[in-house]
């Protein structure tokens, strides 16, 4: 069974016909931008090593945005019939008009061409940057996704599996009065799993702009390897501990520094931690948001923004200095300069965010890994060198105790080991920990970078992290999570 | 106008294809959202949605098919669907699926709603928003924001069984925000919580906030923060309002008692319990002060509606009575493999998201004290409310919450005002060591609440009057 899902050009017609009714409604003097998403996501999951939940759905959704006579409303209706647009269009002249005044408008993206990457994938044909797009991936079916799951759960050889396979295809296209017009489409492909041994859970997790790249045999295989190295957990005394964070670990650092200290909206109103051109990271730590891919990967989102704004590259540090965060338009002509292209709904209340970052790796290791090993193949050598400290696979619902310093507490999750003189000596319970994440990445205390950066989901939403492990003189571990 | 007929006809076509059971949701959803930031508007926003969602059962495999379109070709092709992807769950199949038996229930339900959130002018909400802002930024507040929220919803829902019931759901709910900035770091005060007041209700609820009231209070307690000692470290008693003690039952309890986490259905997202179905009757779970109820048909609170998504009545039950675990939240589905004999609490957030456990309105019933009397009672200890911060692990146990403002409790009487309070512990050990609560008790509405892949927001209510807990530890530093 395929999804009739795959089409080209017809967003970008919805598009124009909504700026075209905004100008017979309110006239020409009418500021409109128009996102038109087409998106389908259809996901298998499974629990207790078998698929309870399957689902899949596909929709359109029309957003419009417009500023008349001073003043700003945005709408936005999943009905893009000729009723139903024009439905959109009135009901949003006519919130525009009966709001206060917007002093902060700032204005429409003007007519820009899509940045050219050799990781993207998404454009439609008429942008000329059609290559890449997976078109397997957009099109899986419900036995591809089911495939990938069994082979999770053989390859778990007998224990309790849970987790998902997810195949997600957008096709996108923005218009808006003052000319601007551009089209791209995305897809990925993520599988995200556990298996459980005697109390003990690993994970295995792995996104890919290819449905074929992910082999659940491998990662059901992964996980069960790494359950099975933590039973019989001990308990450490709280403390300051040196830590190796395993790539899903360290891709919770990213997600939160992308959240809370690149926000543009954060920074302007002096909440980020962020300050530019300052060296607040140690020197081997580089950060760049890949919104259109990177080398040989698929480009995870579409090339623009829902302002129009062309994505591309975003240093956020180099070589340790703090050069850049996300804007949109309102949040970059409140700091005096441009928008890096993060415009979403919600960022002009919660402010744009960079949601594709990729932490540099490391050269390669010079030393083979053990493929075998519960250990991430990557976070060997940086255990090796480690003369007693933690492995920490995971980490779990982490919250900001202060934005400004982004000192954050959570928990441990799907793997803690004790290491000693470079071994891995016994499998630790989980524990909570409080800690600054940009004081654990400041100068001195990053001691090695994992060579690779894996390509891992977002637990929640559609971004996606590129993560090395990470080795850290330091990391507050604050109690055990059993009291 | 009904929808009943397009969701009839995609059961139809789902049983045609096969399914042993089937139902749908045809849902159609208006929402409205503005904030404003320093007395200026900062986002307008409205949005309409529509379309229906399938639920097949073949054999023991569920699927579930969702489309924007409610012509009847589309309802027969998203049943039909539906029913497919059933059949493909198969290949990894589990035990055989029953569901709790429920009577077909042919219904109409709406909430109480004295004035229509849609019907109230933007220039109104506007001006409340603006008037908020400015009143918070005129006593001091360095940054100050304010929102509103209204989400109104009608469902028609038909099973293969005989269900046809239509609801019509009207919520709104409203905040204001002030914050103040130190020499690095950031202090907030919230009215009249942290995310905003939120029922199920008409503007009444928005009305009865007064948040210019209350603003110029939240901007000087913002600032009064920035030289307000911390919070001391170690064990003491600790009395909690009612807004924080909302979220400890919504983090610690609520999340606890949903049997598909018990089940093992949530293991690889949001976690399992720390509960066994076992213990379910004899479990201590806390003091004798502590009576949990699920309660979806409490007038006003955000967690209310007529009939769940899979067509159960609302009703009210235990959770926990006298301190003894006693019921959970479930769907007919978990309910049976559980052997329990009710369900009622699934729900889901869309028409394009699969119904799935979760709460309603879960609260605390009251006690005989008031919070001056809490207070008065206690010689040493620290006062916490409006929460800043929450996290707990995967198994519901290990907690630890931040809260916006604290203070010292001395011989009796409010002290010092406190920075940057936090607590933490276990959660029975937490509960049981309840010995003094409130009947001053507060319907607070959670309007985020992160559940499912594909992600689903929920909005859930929680009762909740101060209590006091003893030996808890506070003070946790970064």
């Amino acid at each position: 069974m395929s999804i009739d899902i795959i089409r080209t050009g017809a967003e970008l017609e919805l598009a124009a016909r909504v700026v075209e009714l905004v100008r017979q409604v309110a006239g020409p003097g009418a500021e409109a931008e128009v996102m038109v998403r087409h998106d389908a996501e259809a996901l298998t999951r499974f629990a207790n090593s078998m698929i309870h939940q399957n689902v899949a759905d596909a929709a359109t959704n029309v957003r419009l945005r417009l500023h008349l006579d001073g003043r700003t409303a945005a709408g936005a209706t999943t009905l893009v019939d000729t009723d139903g647009l024009r439905g959109l269009v009135e009901r949003t002249v006519a919130a525009a008009r009966l709001s206060p005044p917007d002093a902060t408008w700032p204005g429409l993206t003007s007519p820009t061409p899509l940045h050219r990457s050799s990781g993207h994938h998404g454009s439609g044909e008429r942008s000329g940057l059609d290559f890449g797009f997976d078109e397997a991936t957009a099109r899986a079916d419900p036995a591809e996704r089911a495939g990938r799951v069994r082979d999770f759960v053989r390859a778990a050889g007998g224990l309790e599996t849970a987790g998902y396979c997810r195949t997600t295809y957008s096709s996108a296209a923005f218009a808006n009065s003052a000319g601007q017009s551009v089209e791209g489409r995305t897809a990925e492909a993520a599988m995200d799993g556990i298996a459980r041994a005697g109390g003990a859970d690993g994970v295995a997790r792995l996104a890919s702009g290819r449905l074929g790249d992910l082999d659940g045999a491998v990662l059901g295989a992964r996980a069960a390897a790494k359950a099975r190295a933590g039973l019989d957990p001990v308990e450490l005394p709280p403390g300051h501990y040196e830590v190796v964070l395993e790539p899903e670990a360290v891709a919770d650092l990213l997600d939160n520094f992308s959240m809370f200290g690149f926000n543009g909206k954060a920074y302007a109103q002096k909440q980020s931690f962020a300050e530019l051109e300052a060296e607040q990271f140690d020197p081997s730590v580089t950060l760049i948001d890949e919104p259109l891919g990177s080398r040989a990967e698929h480009a995870p989102g579409l090339p623009f923004d829902d302002e129009g704004t062309p994505r591309e590259s975003l240093v956020l540090v180099r070589d340790g200095v703090t050069k850049a965060v996300a804007h949109d338009r309102s949040s970059a002509a409140e700091a005096g300069t441009t928008s890096t292209g993060h415009a979403s709904p919600a960022s002009r209340t919660w402010g744009p965010y960079p949601s594709h970052v990729r932490m540099e790796a490391a050269p390669a290791a010079t030393e083979p890994a053990d493929p075998a090993s519960p250990v991430a193949e990557s976070a060997q050598p940086l255990i090796a060198r480690m003369r007693r400290g933690l492995l920490i696979t995971d980490l779990w619902y982490t919250r900001v105790l202060d934005p400004k310093t982004l000192v954050i507490t959570g928990l441990t999750r799907n793997g803690v080991w004790l290491v000693e003189d470079g071994e891995v000596t016994g499998a630790v319970s989980n524990m909570r920990f409080t800690q600054s994440y940009p004081q654990a990445l400041a100068n001195g205390q990053v001691l090695g970078i994992g060579s690779e950066s894996i390509l891992l989901p977002d637990r929640w939403s559609g971004t996606r992290y590129a993560a090395p492990a990470l080795h850290l003189a330091s990391w507050n571990l604050t109690g055990n999570a059993s009291g | 106008m009904s929808h009943f007929d397009e969701a009839s006809a995609a059961v139809q076509a789902a049983l045609e294809a096969g399914a042993r059971y089937a139902d749908c949701r045809v849902m159609v959803r208006r929402g409205e959202s503005m904030s404003a930031r320093d007395g200026d508007i900062e986002d307008v926003g409205s949005g309409e949605s529509a379309g229906l969602g399938v639920r097949a059962l073949v054999g023991s495999s569920w699927g579930f098919y969702a489309v924007p379109d409610l012509s009847d070709g589309a309802a027969r092709a998203a049943g039909r669907r539906a029913a497919q992807i059933a059949a493909a769950s198969a290949t990894v199949p589990g035990p055989p699926v029953d569901l709790v038996p429920a009577a077909a229930v042919e219904a109409s339900w709406a909430n109480a709603c004295e004035i229509d959130p849609l019907e109230v002018s933007l220039s109104a909400k506007g001006d409340l928003l603006v008037g908020a802002t400015t009143a918070a930024k005129q006593a001091g507040a360095d940054l100050a924001e304010a929102a509103y929220q209204v989400w109104d919803t009608r469902k028609w829902f038909v099973s293969s069984e005989g269900h046809r019931i239509d609801q019509h759901t009207r919520e709104c709910g409203a905040g204001v925000w002030a914050s103040a900035f130190g020499d690095g770091e950031i202090q907030r005060r919230s009215w009249p919580s942290y995310g905003g007041q939120y029922g199920t209700s008409g503007w009444e609820l928005v009305e009865s906030l007064d948040l210019i009231g209350n603003a110029p209070r939240m901007a000087e307690e913002a600032r009064a923060l920035l030289s307000a000692p911390l919070c001391p470290s170690g064990e003491t008693t600790l009395v909690l309002g009612g807004e924080q003690l909302a979220l400890q039952i919504h983090e610690s309890v609520g999340h606890a008692i949903e049997l598909d986490r018990i089940l093992g259905w949530e293991a690889a997202f949001a976690g399992t319990s720390w509960l066994d179905l076992s213990q379910l009757g004899s479990l201590r779970y806390g003091s004798e002060l502590m009576n949990i109820t699920i309660d979806p048909g409490r007038p006003g609170a955000l967690g209310s509606f007529g009939f769940d998504d899979e067509g159960t009545p609302a009703t009210k039950r235990d959770a926990v009575r006298d301190g003894i675990w006693v019921g959970v939240l479930a769907g007919r589905d978990s309910a049976a493999v559980a052997g329990l004999d009710y369900a009622g609490s699934v729900r889901s957030d869309g028409w394009a998201r699969l119904p799935m456990v979760r709460m309603t309105n879960v609260g605390l019933e009251p006690g005989p004290h008031t919070l001056d009397e809490i207070i008065a009672n206690t010689d040493d200890g620290v006062f916490m409310d409006v929460n800043r911060s929450w996290s707990i692990d995967d198994r519901r146990l290990n907690f630890q919450f931040g809260c916006e403002i604290g203070y010292e409790i001395k011989n009796g009487k409010l002290g010092r005002m406190l920075r940057n309070p936090t607590y933490t512990g276990i959660g029975p050990k937490f509960w049981q060591s309840m010995d003094m609560l409130s009947a001053e008790t507060v319907a607070w509405g959670t309007p985020n609440c992160g559940k499912g892949q594909p992600g689903q927001v929920g909005h859930t209510g929680h009762p909740a009057a101060p209590a006091r807990f003893t030996n808890v530890r506070v003070g946790v530093r970064g």
